[in-house]
């Protein structure tokens, strides 16, 4: 036996580990190393709300500074999970407020957010500096208005892709005249007004401030004016570009652009017009990312802009910008790492854009550091797959999304198989992985043995059997997150892979065939995870072999959670109970 | 053959060569009953493709699969009725499996355009029969899903339950109309945020051309050609005048980026006379999708009616429009709603 390291040499050490992964290894080694580590962590994540009780967690770290959650499934955006289903932020700001005072930061993901957690917020932790809502819902602009007026270190206040009540702009006039500590501000998801005036006041107090994205409500001349007081932005999204074009207009906008020499990002550029573009360019060759995702402009126009930004690393576009458009970006934005090419008419029945495989191929080719990608297209082939996959294998996130359901390659009418294959052995250090477009089981023994290093995967519309289920589990060593949809699969696999589900964070799946009786099984044999059915009706109405519509199934330490919604169904531990319905009003 | 023995037995068609297994199993002929709570058999329709591996991992997993049951020890797992729930649209237990999931047929007609896929009689004649029972099936309201109830709507050419994948992958176009495409939940997987904010944006371009108002009729306008598409309010205009007054405004820019890109002052001395010329002339229609699905010329109907019953529009190429009878057509259908 050793000597034991002393524990303040040990924190000093462990002052240098910020990353959770391996303070998780940390705290496994022994009894003192986990007190020490516990003590010391700063940063907390809580992959899903529901693994592990917010009193357990603020207990453990009674350090915490920072505190990111995330709740619904992935597939929630895509409104697979039905309203009220859970992923409340209540209990754990209410833990935190008790526990956890210093709590400084807080980042939720997929949440359901009331106003009385934001009045909550800005009434417990004194010291409290940034908040960051992703895809959060259930608060309405009141509950910010609390975060503006309280909060009086307030640091990041960001609503990103959130459903809020908007009851009006005045929120932002609850920004105290003494608070000037404001680094980043993010309300692009409000639909309200906002006094232009306080915002200038509020931007011009900010000296620190970085990062500004207006809603779509900030007319043209309100963002001249804004940046004219902010020229130190590295960040900006911008309001509406809806306006009629006048030329002094586009002149002073050009101006107080080429004021910004600092700016990195660009977004926002709702209804751009093409011929507000050229007020852009001054700052093209500075930009690092730009998100066109929801400007609907050409691909002439989208070119003459790109060719201006050979330091793009993330890049954001509507596939207006064509295969053509694409070869482009490839022999300019040679920096380039994220690429993501969104449809610009979402319905099926509309695909009618020049924008092929040919487009990713290209700027595969040309793009060296390309490493993530997400990519709707209507259909593709093996050969381009082949060929990413040679050109790229660093690529750490590859998701295409073939929009036509069951697509084989369109000029050999295969299956993908051998492309995602091909992705799946050459990108070593791939992490996530979206597949679509007709895929065997096949396709997915080759995933199963190659994707390695792959976390989260999502499938839909693939495979033929059980087969699939089983290449999958019965390989990706590194799976974290499954979600399936729509797949012709059922119990067996399932169940006899039933303990790679505890090494995992989540497995969602809908549309498949997974029975009731096969639920009821894996509860029983699986005591850490959470079997949850989500059906109108109870489960136990149909005979056990009867599908189920969607399941849920997560590993925690914290059993069945006590606010399943009617619609949710906790298959209970013991056989003889079926299901618990367990709910608190 | 006992239950489990059943389950297993499903010809869940591997479809990893489609053209090939449809033609295979066009001569297997019929609607075969599918329980996909069994395994692949791939080896039975000899795609030989994938016949090594189905046969490994086959033995392999149906010796586990004999393990397992179905259902809590002790009680028999019913085989699925498949057909009793198509045919009997009041037992409204089971939910369906793919819920609006585009019928095979189609997305492969749609998909192998360039290739002559062999075989192209499939399930839609048996399909056809089911559409009725599963329709009433889908109507049902989908109290789980509010937002999306919106974006249902369920077609004629849905896939009927429990018919496997691989099975429907046969393709039929002989008779079916271009794909009336059903809308899939939460497919193609683009957040709602996202959806939301371009059908705002498209909706706030027009009200700076247009008058925003309450009551008004947005449909979504296409150009063969262009790359994106427009919305207009119909009930802001009183004829066709103007109707396509403000489309050859709105499709001007377009028009002209054929021509190669112009500078702002040319634009206008060119933008009139070109597009009159082109919308006016030989060169493009203005065609109409009305509520039958049906693809019409503009102009026979009363305009009142025609607010009506129009969908969408579409500035069609003269050629590509010579399909459309339009006078007779429109009128018997007038008559017919009358």
């Amino acid at each position: 036996m050793g000597l034991r390291l002393p524990s303040k040499v040990l924190e000093h050490i462990l002052s240098f580990i910020d990353s959770n992964e391996d303070r998780n290894s940390v705290s496994l080694v022994c009894k003192s190393w986990f007190e020490t580590e516990r003590k010391t962590r700063k940063r907390v994540f809580v992959g899903n709300c529901y693994a592990v009780s917010p009193a357990a967690v603020a207990k453990r770290f009674p350090e915490m500074r920072s505190l990111t959650l995330k709740g619904k499934p992935h597939f929630a955006d895509y409104n697979l999970v039905p309203d009220g289903w859970g992923g409340y932020a209540w209990p754990w700001i209410e833990a935190m407020a008790a526990k956890c005072p210093s709590l400084e930061e807080i980042r939720l993901k997929r949440m359901v957010v009331t106003d009385e957690c934001l009045e909550k917020i800005a009434a417990s932790f004194k010291d409290f500096e940034v908040l960051v809502l992703t895809s959060c819902e259930g608060f309405s602009t009141d509950g910010i208005a609390a975060i503006a007026a309280t909060c009086r270190n307030l640091r990041v206040l960001e609503l990103r892709e959130c459903i809020v009540e908007d009851l009006g702009g005045d929120w932002l006039s609850y920004f105290p005249e003494t608070s000037t500590s404001l680094v980043s501000l993010d309300f692009s998801c409000l639909d309200s007004e906002v006094k232009i005036s306080d915002l200038e006041r509020l931007v011009s107090r900010s000296p620190n401030l970085k990062s500004l994205k207006l809603n779509p409500a900030v007319t043209l001349d309100g963002l001249v004016s804004l940046l004219r007081r902010a020229p130190q932005l590295t960040e900006l999204g911008t309001g509406s570009f809806a306006a009629q074009l006048k030329p002094e207009a586009f002149s002073k906008l050009s101006e107080a652009f080429s004021n910004c020499k600092q700016l990195q990002s660009l977004s926002g550029l709702w209804d751009v017009l093409p011929e507000y573009l050229p007020a852009l360019y001054s700052v093209c060759p500075g930009l690092t990312s730009l998100n066109l995702s929801y400007a609907t402009v050409r691909m002439p126009d989208l070119v003459e802009l790109l060719r201006r930004c050979s330091k793009l690393q993330k890049l954001w576009v509507m596939d207006l910008i064509e295969d053509k458009g694409l070869e482009a970006v490839a022999s300019y934005c040679k920096e380039l790492q994220e690429l993501r090419v969104f449809p610009s008419a979402p319905d099926l029945d509309e695909a009618n854009i020049p924008l092929t495989e040919q487009g990713l191929v290209f700027v595969s080719k040309g793009c060296r550091k390309l490493e993530s990608v997400l990519y709707f297209c209507v259909q593709f082939t093996n050969a381009a797959l082949l060929t990413i996959a040679r050109k790229r294998p660093n690529l750490k996130c590859f998701r295409l999304c073939v929009i036509e359901p069951f697509a084989p390659d369109y000029k050999t009418n295969e299956p993908l198989d051998k492309g995602f294959k091909a992705i799946a052995e050459g990108c070593k250090d791939l992490r996530r992985l979206s597949v679509s477009g007709l895929l065997s089981d096949k396709a997915f023994k080759y995933i199963g043995k190659h994707a390695k290093k792959v976390r989260m995967l999502s499938i839909a519309f693939a495979g033929d059997s059980d087969l699939m289920l089983h290449h999958l589990l019965s390989g990706c060593e590194s799976l974290k997150k499954l979600e399936i949809r729509d797949c012709p699969f059922g119990d067996t696999a399932l169940l006899e892979h039933a303990a790679k589900l505890e090494t995992m964070r989540s497995l969602w799946m809908s549309s498949c065939f997974v029975s009731f009786g096969a639920c009821k099984i894996l509860s029983q044999k699986m005591p850490r995870l959470n079997v949850e059915v989500i059906d109108e009706h109870p489960p136990e109405t149909r005979p056990e072999s009867s599908p189920v519509e969607r399941i849920y199934i997560y590993r925690t330490v914290a059993g069945p959670r006590m606010d399943t919604p009617e619609f949710v169904w906790t298959i209970h531990k013991n056989p003889e109970i079926g299901v618990s319905h367990l709910a608190i009003k | 053959m006992s239950p489990e023995e059943e389950l297993q037995s499903n010809v869940s068609v591997a479809s990893s060569s489609p053209t090939s297994n449809c033609i295979s199993r066009n001569t297997l002929g019929g609607l075969k009953e599918h329980n996909y709570l069994g395994l692949s058999d791939c080896s039975s329709v000899g795609s030989s493709t994938l016949s090594p591996l189905a046969e490994d991992d086959k033995a392999t997993i149906s010796l586990k699969a004999t393990e397992l049951t179905l259902g809590l020890p002790g009680s028999q797992s019913p085989v699925r009725d498949t057909e009793l729930n198509l045919l009997s649209p009041a037992k409204l237990d089971e939910k369906p499996f793919f819920p609006l999931l585009p019928s095979k047929d189609e997305i492969c007609s749609s998909s192998q355009k360039n290739n002559a896929s062999g075989n192209k009689r499939g399930f839609s004649d048996t399909m056809d029969q089911f559409a009725e029972a599963k329709s009433s099936v889908y109507t049902e309201k989908n109290w789980m899903f509010p937002e999306a109830a919106a974006t249902q709507s369920v077609t004629k050419k849905d896939v009927p339950q429990n018919i496997p994948k691989g099975q429907s992958s046969t393709t039929n176009n002989s008779s079916s109309p271009p794909a009336a495409k059903a809308q899939i939940v939460g497919w193609p997987p683009v957040r709602s945020y996202r959806k939301n904010t371009l059908a705002t944006t498209c909706k706030n371009s027009d009200e700076v051309d247009g008058r925003p108002g309450s009551g008004a009729l947005f449909v979504k306008v296409s150009m063969d050609g262009a790359p994106y598409l427009r919305k207009v309010d119909l009930r802001s205009y009183t004829n066709y005048g103007e109707l396509s007054l403000a489309l050859e405004k709105m499709f001007t820019t377009f028009t002209l980026g054929q021509c190669g890109s112009n500078g702002a002052a040319g634009k206008d001395m060119l933008s009139e006379t070109k597009l009159k010329d082109l919308l006016n002339g030989k060169d493009y229609v203005l065609t109409y999708e009305d509520k039958d699905g049906d693809w019409m010329l503009v102009g026979d109907v009363p305009w009142e009616m025609f607010i009506d019953v129009c969908k969408k529009l579409k500035i069609m190429k003269g050629c590509d429009a010579i399909g459309l009878a339009a006078a007779p057509r429109a009128m018997e259908k007038s008559k017919m709603r009358a």
